[in-house]
């Protein structure tokens, strides 16, 4: 052809690629519990966290229109499943973010499966969304229960806390944060005296409490989360518990839960995170964005992973040029993770996100100059020590 | 003692002649009309979920509203059945046709030993006990490691149906689902509407009266309750194919109380009733999902409005309209 | 004896008295509801939900108005026991002269209205209500380290549960409202306003509903599904104790607190689901409950 056709169809096309990128509507799920145990630690705040991901990574700018939805999953399996399955059925929803709660996280795993879109989960914890249940649209962010028990198991079995005795939520995540903790205590020379489980949710635990004064063990581990967590330091704090010289080593806490359990009662527990909004100069100033909107109350991690998630996402759906499953989830492991939350990081093939750990101990009331200002840095994991190793998961579909 | 009766849904009831009154025929030949088209204006999922609960009411209806038995404990059996399919079809392999058979199996097993136990008191304690029962069936699921506890059993496979008919389709899956459903709604229209439907209902009315005709009231009683069982455990086994899950709402009494107010809401003793009152309720569901607790409040509020304003629920309102009995 | 069950006498003791700490909340919740159902013959399902109101207006007081614990005590029963007049007066006087359950229906609905609107205002976190500075801190009797506002809880307990049975069975108002319920016409023929009995009635045991809120405030956290879990137990408690009688209940309360704390050392997992084993057994075997009498 001649010289102005060519012009013209490369002109052309040109501009319908424009167009075509300009045409790249996203649409992003959060779905997480908005009403229960666990609105503060995620709810509302995933959605504002979602919606600056993609203010900052200048979405408009660059021809990709993000839509966010937002539902309440109750903590429950089916109501997770149900809106998942409308959203990908029904409403064109390409991502799902955030899920807490291990049960609803498992049921969102399969849906996205099915219907080959992605999942990258922030709020729940357990390990085997990248062992056992794995799959390849899933991406698992922000911690799980390994980390967790490596965390804070290790450091505290360092201390010289060998002998321990479990408080543990009577259902799977508990039992497997229990399992997990258990194993590396006794890796490193500890002993697990005894433990004891309490239907999932409780409301008194005096009487476990009262089992673990009488094992002698001198750490108390609680594997449990949310309302339990909060509910047990506190009883252990009236009955005595703290101060006739027992440790509680919380597995699964959140900033939030400290707040609600306030620094006269929360002092002195060692937790591990992935995120703290005073850790750096960069969380500081997206903490204190993120708060404006959020009524003042700082981020956790799992709002954090949330806004950390989605701007990857973006990032790779802009470098394919498609919002394609299988191009964008490929481009997102292959992609190293950058942002102002986790640093660098990468997502292995498993689709485990990996970074560093944190592990922090709560401050004294007097070593605080205000609400939020909760934690001293002790230890920083570095991100190969921090996860299971990738051979260790049992993932079915990983190549080596 | 005052039955359920009493409530004004007994002119609607006591109406029903023998034989099939011509306008439910007419009733369910457009009823059936309409199920047929819906799938291509609504989300098939939806409508696969207000059947498996119209059958859930309906089947909580015959024990109540015909047998005038209130029972606070039929998530024991829909839960139990979802259960045992769910496994039956995910650690066996099973074919959807047995998963689900084996699921009313296990609900109509549960209800033999349920209902025996529990026919023996009546009224209030009778609700009682059936609510310590399915408390305790509650507790067997959280601990029992074949249900997974707070995961329940997921990623159950729908598979292939006589090994012939892939389910993985929803529109396929819906006209299994509809056959199933509108199945077992004639059943419970046939048994309603039978001389023992009729002795039922003689029992409701006057308990006292039924023995010393000779009648083996017991016996009635129990049967009743087994069926209802089993007709509940069809409606779980069902939606555990459906849905691909099997958790512990489906065992929590919040269950029970949710098909209570479906049945009370359609109009207990009507047999379209529990139609009516689940499409209601799992539609209220559905789109007020982002309303979270109002739809608490708002399932509250008709309780309350049901009891007070209109027992006879929405169907006994329209019979009353229409004349006719529903 | 004590190594057969695998724990130690003093560990047992500890447990023992805590489950007598719970028993009282068990006895004084079965108390309101064996009110109601023993002398109105109404089964009030929103007596957990009563429970909650009590323990939120007790915390709204605190924060909005700053009136202190002691306070609470007495202003919150009145305030929610009026609520609860308010309610029998409008809607479920109307029922009296239909079946039982369909005031079970409406208690229900009326739960589930009062939760869901809780709900929606304060979320599900629960809110913190300090312990009275009184009552804080501990005694160490040895075995346990026994919590000085548990102790209370105890004390008040016991207290309440005593009197509402010396009122209801030793007093004359008491033997009025017995035999209002046998036969409301002759005991009106008398010239006593039977009706403005009842809703008092209703309204006392809805305040005892509200008084354990009160008491439960401080110690378990004050959330709008506290009521909700507790509902069901306490139903059983008083089925099993007799849904006629008053000491039935506060017994099989304090008894139920005792049967759980062992449960909690000997099968943990099990110690929610024990209630309901032990009232299936009663209700097949005398189901008029253990103090009840055959209606």
């Amino acid at each position: 052809m001649n010289f102005k056709t060519l012009i013209l169809a490369s002109a052309t096309s040109l501009l319908l690629a424009g167009t075509a990128l300009a045409q790249t509507a996203v649409k992003i799920g959060v779905l997480n519990d908005r009403s229960g145990v666990y609105a503060d630690l995620s709810g509302e705040g995933s959605v504002i966290a979602a919606r600056m991901a993609a203010e900052d990574f200048d979405a408009a700018g660059k021809g990709i229109t993000v839509e966010i939805v937002s539902a309440d999953h109750q903590n429950k399996p089916d109501v997770a499943s149900t809106i998942a399955r409308q959203w990908y059925d029904q409403d064109g929803v390409d991502l799902i973010v955030d899920v807490p709660t291990s049960s609803a996280a498992f049921a969102v795993n399969e849906i996205t499966r099915e219907k080959n879109k992605i999942f990258m989960n922030s709020g729940a914890g357990s390990a085997d969304l990248t062992g056992a249940q794995c799959s390849p649209n899933t991406v698992h962010w922000t911690y799980d229960t390994w980390a967790l028990a490596h965390g804070t198991g290790s450091a505290m079995v360092a201390e010289g806390n060998t002998k321990w005795f479990f408080i543990t939520a009577d259902y799977a995540f508990g039992q497997a944060l229990e399992k997990d903790t258990a194993a590396v205590v006794e890796a490193a020379g500890g002993e697990v005296l005894g433990t004891v489980r309490h239907p999932f949710p409780g409301t008194d635990f005096s009487s476990y409490l009262l089992q673990a004064q009488a094992s002698g063990a001198q750490v108390i581990g609680l594997a449990n989360a949310g309302g339990d967590t909060v509910n047990t330091i506190k009883q252990a704090a009236e009955f005595g518990i703290t101060q006739a010289g027992q440790a509680l080593a919380g597995l699964l806490i959140f900033i939030t839960d400290i707040h609600a359990l306030g620094l006269e009662t929360a002092q002195g527990l060692v937790l591990t995170e992935s995120f703290y909004w005073d850790l750096n100069d960069e969380t500081r100033a997206w903490s204190e964005r993120f708060a404006a909107e959020n009524d003042g109350k700082k981020p956790t991690m799992v709002h954090a992973g949330v806004y950390a998630s989605v701007l990857h996402y973006l990032k790779a759906v802009e470098s394919t040029g498609s919002k394609e499953t299988d191009a964008v989830m490929a481009a997102m492991k292959a992609t190293p993770t950058s942002d102002p939350l986790f640093g660098e990081g990468t997502i292995r093939e498993d689709g485990r996100k990996v970074h560093d750990m944190y592990l922090f101990q709560v401050k004294t009331p007097a070593e605080s100059t205000g609400p939020w200002d909760y934690y001293n840095l002790l230890a920083t994991i570095p991100a190969d020590e921090a996860f299971r190793p990738l051979a260790d998961g049992g993932c079915a579909f990983i190549t080596n | 003692m005052t039955t359920p009766s009493e409530t004004g849904y007994r002119s609607a009831a006591a109406a029903l002649p023998i034989g099939t009154p011509r306008h439910h025929v007419v009733i369910f030949a457009v009823l059936l009309g309409l199920l047929l088209i819906a799938p291509s204006v609504l989300y098939p999922v939806f409508l696969m979920k207000v059947l498996c609960f119209a059958l859930f009411a309906s089947a909580l209806n015959l024990l109540l509203g015909f047998g005038g038995l209130l029972s606070f404990g039929h998530a024991a059996f829909f839960g139990s059945a979802s259960y045992v399919a769910a496994y039956a079809a995910k650690a066996w392999g099973l074919n959807p046709e047995f998963a689900i058979l084996l699921g009313v199996l296990a609900a109509t097993v549960l209800g033999l030993g349920i209902g025996v136990l529990a026919i023996r008191r009546q009224g209030i304690y009778f609700a009682m006990v059936t609510l310590a029962f399915a408390q305790m069936v509650y507790f067997i699921a959280v601990q029992a490691p074949f249900t997974g506890g707070e995961d329940g059993i997921q990623a159950v496979p729908r598979g292939k149906l006589f090994g012939l008919i892939d389910l993985t389709s929803d529109y396929t899956l819906y006209f299994v689902v509809l056959a199933i459903v509108f199945g077992a709604l004639l059943l419970i229209y046939r048994i309603i509407h039978s001389p023992f439907g009729q002795v039922l209902k003689a029992i409701r009315d006057n308990e006292p009266r039924s023995i010393s005709l000779g009648y083996k009231v017991n016996r009635y009683k129990l049967a009743v309750f087994v069926m209802s069982a089993a007709l509940a455990g069809l409606a779980g086994a069902t939606k555990a194919i459906v849905f691909q899950l099997a958790s512990l709402t489906d065992v929590y009494w919040s269950m029970s109380g949710e098909v209570v107010l479906m049945t009370l809401l359609g109009g207990m003793g009507t047999v379209f009733g529990p139609i009516i009152g689940a499409a209601v309720i799992v539609t209220m569901q559905n789109y007020f999902a982002g309303f979270g607790a109002w739809v608490t409040v708002l399932q509250g509020v008709i309780f309350v409005a049901s009891v007070l304003l209109f027992r006879e629920g929405i169907a006994g309102v329209l019979a009353k309209w229409l004349k006719k009995p529903l | 004896m004590f190594e057969l069950l695998g724990i130690p006498p003093q560990a047992l003791f500890g447990q023992l008295l805590l489950g007598l700490i719970n028993g009282s909340f068990y006895a004084l919740l079965s108390l309101g509801l064996a009110v109601i159902f023993g002398l109105l013959n109404i089964i009030n399902f929103s007596h957990g939900a009563q429970y909650m109101m009590g323990a939120f207006v007790a915390w709204m007081l605190l924060t909005y108005t700053g009136i202190n614990y002691w306070w609470a005590l007495l202003i919150v029963p009145i305030v929610v026991g009026a609520s609860g007049v308010v309610i029998e007066r409008l809607m479920i006087s109307r029922l009296y002269h239909l079946d039982h359950l369909y005031g079970l229906l409406l208690t229900f609905g009326l739960a589930l209205i009062i939760q869901g609107l809780f709900r929606n205002q304060y979320g599900v976190s629960g809110l913190p209500y300090s312990i009275p500075a009184e009552l804080s801190g501990g005694t160490n009797l040895g075995f346990m380290f026994l919590p000085n506002y548990r102790g209370w809880v105890v004390f008040a307990s016991v207290v309440v549960c005593f009197a509402t049975w010396f009122a209801i069975e030793k007093t004359r108002l008491g033997a009025y409202l017995r035999a209002a319920t046998e036969n409301p016409t002759l005991v009106g023929a008398f010239g006593i306003n039977v009706p403005r009995m009842i809703t008092l009635t209703y309204g006392f045991g809805v305040a005892l509903a509200a008084l354990a809120g009160v008491l439960a405030a401080p110690i378990y956290s004050v959330n709008p599904n506290m009521g909700a879990d507790l509902i069901i137990v306490v139903f059983a408690v008083v089925v099993i104790g007799g849904m006629g009688s008053i000491l039935g209940a506060i017994l099989t309360g304090f008894g139920l607190g005792i049967v759980e704390g062992l449960t909690r050392v000997i099968y943990p997992e099990g110690s929610s689901v024990v209630i309901f084993v032990i009232m299936a057994i009663v209700l097949l075997v005398k189901p008029a409950g253990l103090f009840g009498r055959t209606q």
